[in-house]
């Protein structure tokens, strides 16, 4: 049964459902409880935004602290995952990839296609990113593309509670290493999430909603963003439909396709800096396979090519908003005329 | 001697070590007629250390290697045929044709991979020694890395998580004297990379990595120790490699007469068969049988190899998630 809970707690609820489901499904990460060797309580944080609260409490040992050691922590996971667990390890910030990386891209990667199909590794990484929360250049980063381009690894990025309970429940039954990625303004949202468990396949986008006029893709947190702004535009008759990808590894090129098919017209949104990002990724992908179908150039909507800034003033400044949505998609819609 | 050991574990280990060199001599040669592709880092000379280690182990016990693997894979039990194929690209190679010489793994029977990743093992054994800690089955993890991982921040950071979360772990420095072409005297900060066990709340011991006893010895009480579910140690074990850091290097930072000294001097598997030969009834005859048996082995191995076909063209999407 549906009802409203927030982001963070229905990540929660996935990872408690999966753990009962499957003894050895694991939890391992920086703070995940908190509290581990001290004199006060366990389970004091339960993860530094409290995502994994509770947990320790129902399943003991499967849940551990780990020192702040990120190689020696995601590569434990990826070798616990080779040898028979399903980890979930959480890299706090996806910031902290720059310490871990070889972890992630030379090894849990590789490991599948490296050996001829003679391994596999279901480990999930669950890292924050995005801006909004003041943190400055070091917290508040969209890595997700990096990630993207990796063969051997899939990118979720789920933008509702929803879709967070769902596609976790998916990463960790999927036997390739998974890089869940959620926005930490997202974390605090409300929505519709069925009480019982339920997957959400990958490679799968979401229409979030319909349209015949323009085309919005957007990722993450720039899904509601963009959903604002076509409220907006439904009121001055401009259509939009909302194409959330879900998962930008695999990718689903067709849905998006057969969207720009019908409305001529693409706004890529991407809260990441401009180069080698989603937004040119999914743009030439329409350029490529959809330019027949295209009446207007392709708008993008980006943050600019900086460090995320830490004054609220500059950081406003730096995400992308409704504003400059809406304004892309007018830009699109008015093209030729 | 190690009086634990039957006549037959003697002669197991003699014919890991013959195998292992014998791989590796032959190897020498089919680069240098140019008929093996890419990067090859030979562990002849080192037989002593991966024989004596692994033979603590069981098929469920899993170690992690590092881009000097082959001695590490065929005393683990990969199969050598499926190597030699996969060092030559070949389809029916061990990760057929995928992985190549650097990323030989075989999970079947606990080598969780040759890795091209200085101090890319140690983090993935903490991980399979964590499997095994939580499956409950008395399993234990080794990571084989070089000096040159030894002054890598993911070892650092494994040894202390090891320690940490109390892990059946097992971490095995192999101190050949030079990470590529630059001297472990110059490059490691201490003179026993033993003594940073003391820093990470393990034992740590050196022992001659010449010595099959010796490394054999070290290993079984840390496996035990491991087992026992008492947590990690560090074996250091110093020796020598034959050839170059990879096939091709000229050698020049070693002195001269360096490897003549140390093959006259300190190859482990002479050292090995004259204590056996005086110590047991093992004779001389005895493993020259097997050597024959080695020798053939490695012809057939070669011959496959050379004779397999390449992977075909459709593999090349095989084995990972999308194909875009």
């Amino acid at each position: 049964m549906a009802r409203k809970i927030l982001y963070q707690d229905a990540i929660n609820e996935a990872l408690d459902q999966e753990m009962a489901r499957d003894d050895s499904i694991i939890v391992m990460g920086e703070d995940v409880v908190g509290g581990t060797g001290a004199n006060g309580e366990m389970d004091a944080w339960g993860g530094v935004l409290g995502v994994t609260k509770g947990l320790y409490g129902k399943y003991g040992d499967r849940i551990m602290d780990s020192p702040i050691s990120e190689s020696a922590l995601v590569g434990a996971a990826v070798g616990a995952a080779a040898t028979g667990m399903r980890p979930v390890c959480e890299l706090m910030f996806i910031d902290f990839m720059g310490v871990c990386f070889d972890q992630i891209y030379n090894q849990a990667a590789k490991f599948r296609y490296m050996f001829g199909g003679k391994a596999k590794t279901p480990v999930v990484i669950r890292t924050m990113y995005g801006a909004g929360f003041r943190a400055a250049a070091q917290h508040s980063q969209c890595l997700y593309n990096i990630f993207t381009h990796v063969p051997g690894l899939k990118v979720v990025m789920p933008s509702s509670p929803y879709d967070a309970k769902g596609l976790l429940i998916q990463a960790i039954r999927d036997d390739d290493p998974v890089i869940f990625c959620e926005h930490k303004a997202l974390y605090a949202t409300e929505g519709d999430v069925p009480e019982e468990s339920y997957a959400i396949p990958f490679g799968e986008a979401n229409i979030v909603r319909e349209g015949d006029d323009v085309t919005i893709v957007a990722l993450g947190r720039m899904v509601r963003f963009a959903a604002k702004a076509a409220d907006t535009l439904a009121a001055d008759g401009i259509d939009c439909e909302i194409i959330d990808p879900r998962t930008t590894s695999p990718l689903d090129e067709d849905t998006i396709l057969e969207s720009v098919e019908n409305t001529g017209r693409l706004v890529v949104v991407d809260e990441a800096n401009p180069r080698c990002s989603m937004a040119t990724d999914i743009a030439s992908l329409v350029a490529q396979k959809g330019f027949g179908y295209l009446q207007a150039p392709i708008e993008m909507v980006t943050a600019p090519h900086t460090p995320v800034p830490f004054s609220g003033a500059l950081e406003d400044l730096y995400i992308p908003s409704p504003e400059k949505i809406e304004s892309a998609v007018r830009k699109t819609a008015d093209y030729g005329n | 001697m190690a009086a634990s050991l039957s006549v037959e574990d003697l002669l197991d280990a003699y014919r890991t070590m013959k195998t292992i060199r014998e791989f590796e001599e032959r190897v020498h040669v089919e680069f240098a007629k140019g008929g093996i592709p890419g990067f090859v880092h030979l562990y002849a000379g080192e037989e002593a250390s991966a024989t004596g280690v692994c033979m603590n182990l069981t098929e469920d016990d899993y170690i992690a290697s590092n881009h000097r693997g082959h001695g590490h894979c065929i005393a683990k039990g990969v199969e050598v045929s499926g190597m030699m194929a996969e060092i030559y690209g070949k389809g029916s190679g061990t990760c057929h044709g995928k992985g190549g010489s650097m990323h030989i793994a075989d999970l079947d029977v606990g080598m969780m991979g040759a890795n091209g990743i200085v101090g890319g093992g140690p983090p993935l054994v903490c991980g399979a020694a964590l499997s095994a800690k939580l499956q409950g089955k008395g399993g234990v993890a080794l990571a084989f890395f070089g000096d040159g991982a030894s002054n890598q921040g993911t070892t650092f950071e494994s040894m202390n998580l090891a320690t940490v979360w109390k892990l059946p772990v097992v971490f095995i420095a192999e101190n050949n004297g030079y990470a590529e072409a630059t001297a472990s005297s110059w490059s490691v900060s201490c003179k026993d990379i033993s003594t940073r066990a003391e820093g990470f709340g393990m034992p740590g011991v050196t022992v001659d990595g010449h010595d099959f006893f010796a490394v054999h010895e070290a290993t079984k009480t840390a496996v035990e120790r491991a087992r026992a579910g008492e947590g990690p140690s560090l074996i250091e074990c110093k020796l020598d490699r034959f050839f170059g850091h990879f096939e091709g290097d000229n050698q020049k930072y070693r002195a001269p007469n360096e490897v003549k000294t140390i093959r006259e001097e300190k190859d482990c598997i002479k050292r090995f068969s004259a204590t056996i030969t005086a110590d047991t009834d093992i004779t001389p005859d005895d493993l020259a049988v097997i050597d024959g048996e080695v020798q053939a082995l490695i012809d057939s191995a070669v011959a496959k190899a050379v004779a397999d076909t390449e992977p075909g063209p459709e593999t090349l999407l095989t084995d990972v998630y999308i194909k875009y």
